[in-house]
């Protein structure tokens, strides 16, 4: 790691003035990705603010029948959450099946939404990436990219973003709460927060430099069975293949796309009476998969129309 | 820029301890490097395989994945704080007793997050492998689902699925 | 010349008067490992703070460093010291043997602008702290003049030829046999590049006392490493002292010294203060050897009433351009099946690869993967049960060389295995069984390993509380050493546990050759057990030659040795009060083992039968093991829990091999492509289920003076093969390329229709 300074913010307002005012400035609440990523100098902050201790924790009822989450809550205790567990199964699901114990205890709800792609040419750093290293190439076009995206790719990048918390979000349609240097707070869907790689793939996110996420609001949950499917290659602490989240008619797919993939082709054909197999062939109509990758299509085929069918009978 | 250093007082083990780390330490170097608390261990670094974990403010952590300086006044402990080789804590008896371990690696990890995982199946934190809806029940596959940021290579899994249900009073 | 049958006569360890021989004691140095107080290499305590080396990987597979810019790293915060080969200090050149008997040359670091393979050590950081030179270790900008690396293993099988020395094994005429056998299986399987991925990554902390180098490094064999740090360094041997106490694993990994300890050595004595070198996690996955991959061709040919008229395995594998190491995957297949007709061999091709070396059950964890699973093939084309198909091709006596089996158990494994694991419950017929959304099967494979024994010595001290020491340059890696060391001390010398001391990983103590190939608990154990016999026959003419003792004037012979008592008949005293009054500085003997001259008479192998049932989920191609049973036969089992520990692992690492492990090669940059744990997928808790290892009553005369063979290796023959076989029982999809993935069986799933 190359040497940073450290503060322990008091506030958020302090915090975002703070990262506004310092040049290399980071947050970081949990760590589990940025220090990972920091020993491999991948990620070089020059000052780090520590809003893990930040009053952003905490779960609670919205008045429209929604919950709002604290960005600095972990993973365990969002998952662990009675409210949760009892209106939004498909988020404590999709939150166990990512990580560790271990992980889900020290990430948070904020650091989870905005983890890095764990491509393997990523954490190379003796390969090209653009996403590293813009301009230099992708080694994954042409290289073993097994795990590659379906959606939204291009020739700049074809990582996925691996976050199982955040299927579970799109398809929740949740929002995400952000604060601003100016003190001004912003929400945005969370399926907005996510760019395509385009030509530019270091540019992950919508947020602008020294944003900071504060909470993510949960709608109140749609009607019918909700279930989060995440298909591996180990049976615990690994990342996915391919997932699916399934929340009443709404549907987003992980691991296919450099962003939760909201299916709306897949929503709109469930609308129209279409069967979940039917549904689910809309929207891989617009899937491109790479050769490697091409058992993507059926694994969310088969996954996603297992979920929503079983789904369908939890939520009947 | 030069080194930054910051002094961070933690309670390791019970015992305040006053350091004066570079920024960049991590808890896991801070423990092993700076306390000599050597039992926690460094398997990958980067939260990949559990054996460093320890138990902050009574939950688990990879002491890998988190900087020393954050750590300012919370209380760890690590697997020299739960027993001495006198004076053994129970689930370090039932390792020992069931042959848990074979090189002794991973099991300061292990131990440590049998520790985190028991309070967490008390306080009803759910894993992949509970039924939706239900609170956990301390099953053989609950126990593998949660040891699994354990990683044992000599492969000691099933003996400490055992030890585990020995310890947590489970018929094994 | 020792012969097997000096062997046959009755000892301590085969009349186990107290029991301590097979008894499933806690494991000796377990209070220390469950407490965290075992000090592995990296956390041994130097006499002054320690500075910290960082090692640089090379960025490319092949080619030249033609550029080295140190200076920032230099200018680095708290940087020490940073070396390339440019201005490494001096070593020996590779392979210099000052010392004629050196079991190792010198083998340099940083040596010259080569870079033979991705992640090579390039450069050393020293820094006063981890932060530091973990800092500056990133600074080191180094240019390469790179070459096309020759990488592609698949793409140059047909540049594969015999390894130097080796023939193929041809017995009959196989393409005649297999062209009139009326039954054929003709299949290909292919294995990948697999790491060791040992928990603790290899480290060293040197430092110098004087002349003397104080090396405490993480390895499994004591010698080989002392002379070659030695060699390197250009010092007498005598002038290392290597210290090897606890190991975080090793699996064949760390049988060879690495840059860790020769840079942390170089660096230790151009500081003047002790110094630590670790890999990191990312390093140990190209810096130190792998099992390489394999493509393995099964031919067999059998009549319709199931006996093999003909045998073949062919493996081609790869290895280090300038290695030395064959993936000796057909070798087990020699001693396994009868049949007239057999031909089998390896085809090595040399490439750009890193070191290839050998991995838990080297040969048989591959080859069992190919070979158990053409058996199953065969079953099923015949109609034959797996289990009778191998049962009607036991051979009587080795099929390639009809020597007589020391011992041979694998039927009785396969029968009580499949009695215990309800085998009569399985369907034949391929996808009939169901368990909730799981496909349920059921998959057994036989497994063989073969058993060996090396010279070793080993010393045994009684002091005056009657407390036996044993000294042995052995290691422990995880196996069990230390414990049943001192369960063959307790026993020979008629103490309890609680009365004996062991220390081992230490190159000034008698040498043994280590751990590695199944052979350490035989090998280590029997030199044990003789040091024991000559400390017995030392204290008993002490005894008897001492007017104060009751026993003065007996034979010697006569002397008993039992519950810290030694006696003749009525006639005894305390083994603490003897050594007390008649040798109150205590007694010191060695002893020694060699393999016996006649030992290759004798076909030696250990056996087993492995029982898998796992659950395929029909609409990912995930693969669940749920249960497994192995039984084995090992010769005598020194300790029933470590043994059982040792077997159970093996186990589970033939279901990584079967389910999850494989790290593809990139052929573009000649790198893997998996370079951390969560890349590289090693089972965790959650990808095992019931398993169970159950030992049969055996010893085996022929092996060594003790009737024990090792377990180390044998859990992982056949144990992938019998997950596979399961699966194709489950889903009746066959994958020949391993790791059976997802993807490859969802594939099978769809292309049946399923």
């Amino acid at each position: 790691m190359r040497p940073f300074t450290y503060e322990r913010a008091v506030d958020a307002l302090g915090a975002v003035r703070s990262a506004a005012a310092t040049p290399g400035a980071r947050f970081i609440a949990g760590g589990t990705n940025l220090l990972d990523l920091m020993k491999l100098e991948i990620e070089q902050p020059q000052h780090l603010i520590d809003v893990g201790r930040l009053d952003l924790a905490g779960i609670a009822p919205m008045p429209d029948g929604g919950l709002r989450i604290g960005a600095s809550t972990s993973n365990s205790t969002v998952a662990a959450d009675p409210q949760v567990l009892a209106r939004y199964p498909v988020l404590s699901q999709a939150i166990v099946a990512g990580g560790s114990p271990q992980l889900r205890n020290k990430a948070t709800v904020g650091g989870n939404l905005l983890q890095r792609t764990r491509c393997a040419y990523f954490y190379d750093t003796t390969k090209p990436c653009n996403k590293r290293a813009p301009g230099s190439g992708c080694s994954a076009l042409e290289g073993l990219n097994r795990n590659a995206a379906i959606f939204g790719a291009s020739t700049a990048c074809i990582a996925t973003h691996t976050s199982d918390m955040a299927v579970a979000l799109a398809a929740l349609g949740a929002q995400v709460e952000t604060l601003a240097a100016s003190g001004e707070s912003r929400t945005t869907p969370v399926i907005d927060l996510y760019r395509l790689p385009g030509d530019t793939p270091q540019i992950e996110t919508s947020l602008a430099a020294g944003d900071l996420i504060t909470a993510v609001v949960l709608p109140p949950p749609p009607a019918g069975g909700q279930i989060y499917r995440k298909a591996r290659d180990r049976a615990s602490y690994a990342g996915g293949l391919a997932s699916v989240a399934v929340a009443g008619g709404q549907v987003a797919l992980g691991m296919v796309a450099l962003k939760p993939w909201r299916a709306h082709a897949t929503e709109a054909a469930l609308a129209a009476g279409a069967s979940p197999t039917e549904a689910i062939a809309r929207e891989l109509e617009g899937a491109s998969p790479l050769g490697r990758n091409d058992f993507k299509l059926p694994l969310v085929a088969r996954l996603s129309a297992a979920a929503i069918q079983e789904a369908n009978g939890r939520g009947a | 820029m030069g080194d930054v250093r910051l002094k961070t007082t933690i309670t390791v083990n019970g015992e305040p301890c006053a350091l004066d780390v570079d920024t960049r330490t991590t808890l896991l170097d801070a423990l092993r490097e700076h306390l000599k608390l050597t039992g926690s261990k460094k398997g990958c670094d980067h939260g990949q395989c559990g054996a460093c974990t320890v138990l902050v403010n009574g939950v688990r952590i990879n002491s890998c994945l988190s900087l020393a300086v954050m750590h300012d006044g919370d209380a760890v402990t690590t697997i020299e704080g739960v027993g001495t080789p006198d004076n053994l804590h129970p689930v370090q008896k039932a390792f020992l007793t069931h042959d848990a371990y074979q090189c002794g690696y991973c099991t300061p990890g292990q131990i440590c997050s049998t520790l985190g995982m028991l309070k967490e199946m008390e306080a009803g934190v759910p894993s992949q492998e509970t039924p939706a809806g239900a609170r956990p029940v301390l099953s053989d596959d609950e126990i593998r689902e949660r040891m699994s940021g354990n990683i044992c290579r000599c492969s000691a899994y099933p003996q400490i699925v055992a030890a585990i249900k020995d310890v947590a009073g489970v018929a094994a | 010349m020792t012969s097997v049958h000096d062997w046959t006569p009755n000892n301590p360890v085969k009349e186990n008067r107290s029991g301590l021989i097979g008894k499933p004691v806690d494991r000796y140095e377990g209070p220390l490992k469950v407490t965290g107080t075992a000090p592995y290499a990296y956390e041994v305590q130097p006499p002054s703070p320690p500075a910290y080396g960082v090692m640089v990987g090379a960025a490319i597979a092949t080619g030249r460093i033609s550029g080295v810019d140190i200076a920032e790293a230099q200018a680095t915060p708290g940087v020490l010291v940073v070396w390339t080969h440019l201005n490494a200090p001096f070593q020996a050149p590779k392979g210099t043997k000052a010392h004629p008997r050196s079991s190792a040359g010198s083998r340099p670091a940083l040596e010259n602008d080569r870079v033979l393979f991705f992640g090579q050590p390039v450069a050393l950081v020293v820094g006063e702290t981890l932060e530091a030179a973990t800092a500056g270790a990133h600074r080191v900008k180094l240019t390469y003049a790179e070459d096309a690396p020759d990488v592609d293993f698949p793409g140059s099988l047909d540049r594969a030829i015999s390894p130097v020395g080796e023939e193929d094994m041809e017995v009959g005429d196989f393409p005649r046999g297999f062209a009139a056998s009326p039954v054929q299986i003709d299949a290909t399987w292919s294995t990948p590049i697999q790491n060791h991925c040992q928990m603790e990554p290899c480290a060293s902390t040197v430092w110098f006392e004087g002349e003397k180098c104080v090396a405490h490094t993480s390895i499994q064999m004591v010698k080989p490493a002392q002379h070659g740090l030695a060699e390197t360094l250009g010092i007498p041997r005598d002038d290392v002292h290597l210290l090897t106490r606890y190991i975080g694993g090793g699996f064949g990994g760390k049988g060879q010294t690495y840059d860790d300890l020769i840079l942390a050595a170089l660096a230790a004595r151009a500081l003047g203060r002790p110094v630590k070198v670790a890999y990191t996690r990312q390093q140990m996955m190209h810096g130190t050897i792998h099992r390489p991959a394999t493509v393995m061709q099964v031919q067999l040919g059998a009549e319709k009433d199931g006996r093999l008229n003909a045998f073949s395995m062919m493996t081609w594998t790869h290895c280090h351009r300038e290695g030395n190491f064959t993936e000796h995957a057909s070798n087990f297949g020699r001693a396994l099946y009868a049949a007239p007709n057999r031909l089998t061999g390896h085809r090595l091709v040399k490439l750009d690869l890193p070191g290839a070396g050998p991995m838990r059950a080297p040969g048989e964890a591959s080859g069992t993967l190919a070979l158990e699973c053409a058996m199953d093939e065969l079953a099923e084309k015949l109609g034959i049960d797996p289990v009778e198909l191998r049962t009607l091709n036991e051979p009587p006596t080795d099929p390639e060389n009809g020597r007589p089996f020391s011992m041979r158990q694998l039927v009785r494994c396969l029968r009580e295995g499949a009695q215990q694991f309800g085998w009569d419950r399985r369907l034949p017929t391929p996808g009939l069984v169901r368990d909730g959304r799981w496909l349920v099967g059921m998959g057994m494979a036989a497994a063989i390993r073969g058993n060996f024994l090396l010279p070793a010595k080993c010393s045994f001290s009684v002091d005056a509380d009657g407390v036996i020491t044993v000294r042995q340059g052995m290691t422990d890696i995880g196996t069990g050493t230390y414990t049943v060391l001192a369960q063959i001390a307790a026993e020979t010398m008629g103490v309890p546990l609680g009365q004996v001391k062991v220390e081992i990983g230490d190159s000034e103590l008698p040498p043994a050759p280590g751990s590695g190939g199944q052979f350490g608990a035989a090998t280590a154990g029997s030199a044990a057990l003789a040091a024991g016999q000559n400390l017995r026959t030392a204290i008993a003419e002490l005894a008897t030659g001492d007017e104060a003792s009751p026993l003065f004037g007996g034979r010697p012979a006569d002397v008993t040795f039992q519950d810290g008592v030694v006696a003749i008949a009525n006639r005894s005293e305390t083994l603490a009060s003897l050594i007390r009054r008649a040798a109150p500085e205590g007694l010191t003997v060695e002893g020694e083992i060699k393999p016996a001259q006649d030992a290759r008479e004798w076909s030696q192998q250990t056996y087993g039968g492995h029982y898998c049932e796992v659950g395929v989920d029909p609409v990912t191609g995930e693969v669940r093991v749920r249960r497994m049973l192995g039984v084995f036969a090992a010769g005598r089992i020194l300790n029933a829990k470590t043994a059982r520990s040792q077997l159970t692992g093996g186990m589970i690492w033939g279901i990584g091999s079967a389910l999850t492990e494989g790290n593809p090669v990139d052929v573009r940059y000649g790198s893997l492509l998996n370079q951390d744990l969560a890349q590289y997928l090693a089972p965790v808790q959650a990808d095992i289920g019931d398993l169970e290892a159950i030992m049969l009553d055996e010893v085996d005369d022929k092996a060594n003076p003790m009737g024990i063979k090792g377990v180390g290796e044998l859990g992982n023959s056949g144990a992938g093969a019998a997950v596979a076989n399961a699966i194709y029982n489950a889903c009746g999809v066959r994958v020949r390329d391993y790791p059976i993935t997802p993807d490859k069986l969802l594939a099978g799933m769809i292309a049946r229709g399923m």
